[in-house]
Parts: structure tokens; sequence; C-alpha cells
């Protein structure tokens, strides 16, 4: 098959997790990465190796453990930073997750009755749900891009959506649930021709595509440091320098500030300026080591391993009756996360069979309640590839579900 | 492997899920003595919109009828349809008493006995308490049941009985 890793069986030796059997005996067949990702023994080892050797505080620990642990932290900084080809490594925010990022951006950018923010119909619940407490916050309007029919945005009436009062563009880059690639040069484009800001969550799009915000021109983009073979616990706010320092202060404490007196504080520049109390130490060191992983295996390689898998399973899982994909058909346009329906059998069910076989899948809503109710759907079962899923593992889903159908006598 | 999901899939599950008891909403939510809920699982988005009427008995109030309209899982399909068959009829106390019964065979991880006299078809869910992730689908209508029915006796006293459409 063209396009898959040509290293698979090595890359697959680097994840002891993939080895696992489950309950019966049965080997893991791992489709759930758009969930999380698998962790390569490397990521663990480093981790590992920084709890055992150099634990300690950093930025405020006048000693060699100190020192040894704020170098690896400020190292991970440097790593992600050239992850996202940022021009200045102090644009590189340490957060919880993407979630807390894009609150982050909710609740520091300024918005008035009279604004409007953007955003659309296939985000994440986090990209919708803080624009919508920032807007009732603030007077500001909720505006949002529809979808077609094939699960790509409806930008029939964008000249209508964006406008001179539009103060944020937030959108994602790949969606969670239809897996579409959005059109992110325009949209970044559209957004700066009103003055708006840019906002990408680019949560799904990370792991799997080379990403160079300098190259896209937006203002901010966030990803969740676990889907990119990173721990959990650590995400990133990326954003331009000057307009980061403008924002007001998210979290108040420690080492986000120049100066405190019992009446008022005057506040650090970024990074630090967001990243109050002791950040997670560990996990950044994971993340950085992680994104060193994925820069090692190469960006491309692995987008076109995602869309050699993608068009495979495409193609198998049309291959049993009653199945609907939900978004692109056409794998070149989409990532390597399929949402699917199959007639008579409700996700949770489908789920739950191929557990028991091994095939681990995602069913619900995917927290994209939004865009399965534009297709008409209440939830969906989901399938997502990763650097190290094979056609075989492909194979095993797609004979999982015909086992599915013929378990809960369907057709 | 297929044991343990045929556990889960008892046969009984499976019949409700394809011919559902008692669902369709009827009568009039804003009759005395009837109260209507709805009820989501957040983390999967199954939904059931159910409806208890309740009337004067001899020996206290009496579950005259319960319906529903609901979207979800086989679990939480059948469990509807096997609750509903359980309490319609029955005075509340016995209804609650039957809840709680099946309530502790949920949440016994598998280690509750059924008992057969007080769940009938319901003795079927004991193999649902051995998966964690599938307790809630199985809980969704019942505490559902649960909710509309602790309103409807709150609500000023039936005056006779409920018109069904």
């Amino acid at each position: 098959m063209d396009g898959l890793l040509p290293d698979l069986d090595v890359i697959r030796k680097d994840f002891p997790i993939l080895e696992r059997t489950l309950a019966g005996g049965v080997p893991l067949v791992y489709l759930d990465s758009a969930n999380t990702s698998q962790k390569p023994q490397v990521v663990i080892d480093t981790m590992v190796d920084h709890l055992e050797r150099h634990n300690a505080n950093i930025a405020r620990a006048m000693h060699q453990l100190g020192a040894e642990s704020t170098e690896a932290y400020e190292g991970a900084r440097d790593k992600v930073a050239a992850f996202l080809n940022a021009p200045s490594r102090n644009e590189v925010v340490f957060t919880k997750n993407a979630t807390e990022a894009l609150n982050l951006l909710a609740r520091t950018i300024e918005l008035g009755p009279g604004d409007n923010v953007v955003i659309t119909e296939m985000e994440h619940h986090s990209n919708i749900v803080s624009w919508q407490l920032a807007c009732e916050r603030s007077g500001a309007e909720l505006r949002w891009f529809g979808l077609t029919d094939e699960g790509e945005l409806d930008l029939a009436d964008a000249d209508q959506l964006v406008d001179e009062n539009t103060k944020v563009l937030a959108f994602t880059w790949v969606s969670n649930m239809l897996g579409t690639i959005n059109p992110v040069t325009d949209l970044v484009e559209r957004a700066r021709a009103f003055g708006a800001l840019s906002v990408i969550d680019a949560s799904q799009a990370a792991p799997q595509l080379p990403i160079d915000v300098q190259a896209v021109g937006c203002d901010f983009l966030v990803f969740t440091g676990h889907k990119v073979c990173g721990p959990t616990g650590i995400g990133v706010l990326w954003g331009r320098e000057e307009l980061l320092n403008a924002l007001p202060p998210f979290h108040g404490g420690g080492e986000m500030i120049e100066t405190v007196t019992m009446a008022r504080s005057t506040y650090a520049k970024v990074p630090h300026r967001f990243e109050a109390g002791t950040p997670p130490i560990v996990e950044a060191v994971g993340l950085g080591c992680a994104v060193d992983y994925l820069g090692h295996i190469g960006l491309q390689a692995i987008h076109a391993h995602e869309q050699a898998i993608t068009a495979y399973a495409l193609e198998g899982l049309q291959s049993v009756p009653g199945l609907r994909v939900m978004g692109p058909l056409d794998a070149t346009r989409r990532g390597g996360a399929i949402s699917f329906e199959l007639d008579g059998v409700h996700p949770h069910d489908i789920a739950q069979v191929l557990d028991s076989r091994g095939v681990a899948v995602r069913a619900g809503h995917h927290c994209a309640r939004p865009a399965h109710a534009r297709f008409g759907v209440q939830s969906s079962t989901r399938m997502s590839s990763y650097l190290y899923t094979t056609p075989a593992e492909i194979d095993a889903l797609v004979e999982g579900l015909h086992h599915t159908r013929s378990y809960f006598k369907v057709g | 492997m297929s044991a343990e999901l045929d556990s889960l899939y008892q046969e009984i599950i499976l019949d409700h899920y394809k011919n559902p008891h008692h669902k369709g909403l009827r009568g009039d939510p804003s009759s005395a003595g009837v109260a209507e809920v709805h009820h989501v699982n957040p983390t999967c988005g199954d939904e059931v919109t159910l409806r208890v009427h309740l009337t004067d008995g001899p020996e206290g109030r009496i579950v005259e009828d319960v319906s529903y309209d609901a979207v979800g899982c086989s679990i939480s399909q059948a469990s509807t349809s096997v609750m509903a068959d359980l309490v319609i009829g029955k005075p509340v106390d016995e209804a609650m008493s039957v809840h709680q019964t099946f309530l502790e065979l949920m949440q016994g991880k598998g280690q509750v006995e059924p008992d057969e006299e007080v769940l009938e078809d319901g003795i079927a869910f004991a193999g649902v308490a051995k998966f964690p992730a599938r307790v809630k689908c199985a809980l969704l209508s019942w505490m559902a049941w649960k909710d509309a029915t602790a309103q409807a006796q709150s609500d000023s006293a039936p005056t006779g009985g409920v018109t069904h459409d």
C-alpha cells in the first residue's frame, strides 16, 4: 500500500501498549487515537528519568536540581516552538490542555455589545461553550458557519457572517467528528481582512499535519499534548507575542508577576504571564520529547500514512451493508477520524461488540453534539487511526462490524 | 469473550430492544397527578422523555401509566421497556421498592444475585452490572421514572382516573 510509513513494524515496537492482549487473550486493536494517542517508550522513559533524576520545582529553586528541571522544562518550550515553527519561544504558553488554552483566550480577549464572535458548527464543545460563555458575559453576539451535507464548512454566507464587528474567528483545523480538513489560510485571511483575531483549534491537526504558524498566518493556535504522543495534563497556547502581551492576565499567582504589593501587582511578559503557579513540569518535558519523536519520523510522512490508512478504512467501511460515513469520503480532504452509523445498531452496542474482539473505538457524540445534530444523529461510532495503525487493524474493524450486524441480527 | 458479551446481551434484552413495551407518550402532561421529565446521559447523548400518571387507589397512589419517547442503545431502551412493565399498575410504594432492588442489582458490580420474584425480566440486566460503562445506560429511565413520580406526588392530588388518549 502506497503511503504507509516504511518502517511501520519498527514504529509499532516503540509503543509498548500495542503488545497488550485484552480479556480472552485477544490482541489490542487501538482505533481511538483521536481521543488520545498511545505513548512511545521514549516519552515514557524521558518522564521517568526526569522524575527519578532531575525532579525539582522550576525557576525558583536555587540548586542544581532546580537548574536541571528548569532547563528541561524550558527545553520543552523550545521543542514545541520548533514543532510549530514559531518565530519566538516566548510565544509558547503551556496550559493544562487545549480546552484551558481556548478558555484563556475566551476569558481575556476583550468583547462587548455590538461585537461578534464567529465559530463553526463542527467545533468541539471546548471551542463552542467557551465562546458562548464569553458572549453571555460581554453581550457580544455568537455566530457560526454551518456545514454542507458533505461535512465541509458552508462558506456561502461567509460575507454575512464575518464583518467589521467580528472580533474573533475561532475554528478547528481538522474536525474531530467529521475528519474534515478546513481551509485554514482562507479563514485566517478573512479574519484579518476585517481586523478580527483568528483562533485555530489544532487539537486534531497537530498529530497528523505539519504545522507552521508563520505560513498559516493565524493569531492564536492551540493543541493538546496527549493527542501527539505526549502525556495528559499539558496543552499549548501559541500566539503572536505582541497580542499575548496585550491580553490581561488569566490566572493570578506565582511566576506570572513582576512585583506584588498588598494593593496591586504588575505582570510578567509571556510566556510566564499565563503560567501562574507550579506548571505541569514533567508533562511539559514529556510533550517536548513527543514532538521531537514526531519530528524525527516527519509530519509529512505521518500525514501520508494517515491518508493511506484512511483511504483503506473508507473503502473497507463502505463494504459493510447499512453503514453510513459522516464527513468527506475523499481521504485527501480529511484526517484520520471516521465517524459512522450502522443501521439497526446503536453506537454503544457496536463499541461493546468490537471491544469484546479487542477493537477499541469511541461511541457517543465525541464532544461535538451540534455537528451530530446537523447530520440528524444523536451519536456515532468513530474509528481513528495514527502513525502506528496497520491495514490489518482496519481489516479487524471491518470484520468486527460484519460480526456486529450478525450478532444483532441486522439485515 | 463471547460468553461475556452474551451475559450482557441476554435474549430478553434484545427482545425488549426490538419490541419495546409501552413506548410513545400518552395522556396530557398538564393533568393533575401527571409529571413529565427529560433525562439525558451527557456522556453518550442517550435521552428519554418520560411521563408518569398516578391515580388514587384504595390504599394510596397507584402508577396508572408510564409512557415515554427514548433514543439510545439496546441496554437503555430495553431497560425502559422492562421498567414500564414492572411499575405500571403497582402502588407507588411497591414500585419504589422495585426501583431500589433494581438499583442495588446495577450497583452490585455483578456480585448481587437478582430476585426474579421482584424483577421479572429485569434479572436479565444482572450481566450489565459487570460493565461499569453500561450501568448508566440501564439506569437512565429508572432515574427518570423516580424523578417524574416524585414530581407527580408533590403535585396536587389527582382528581380521579386519568383519561388515556
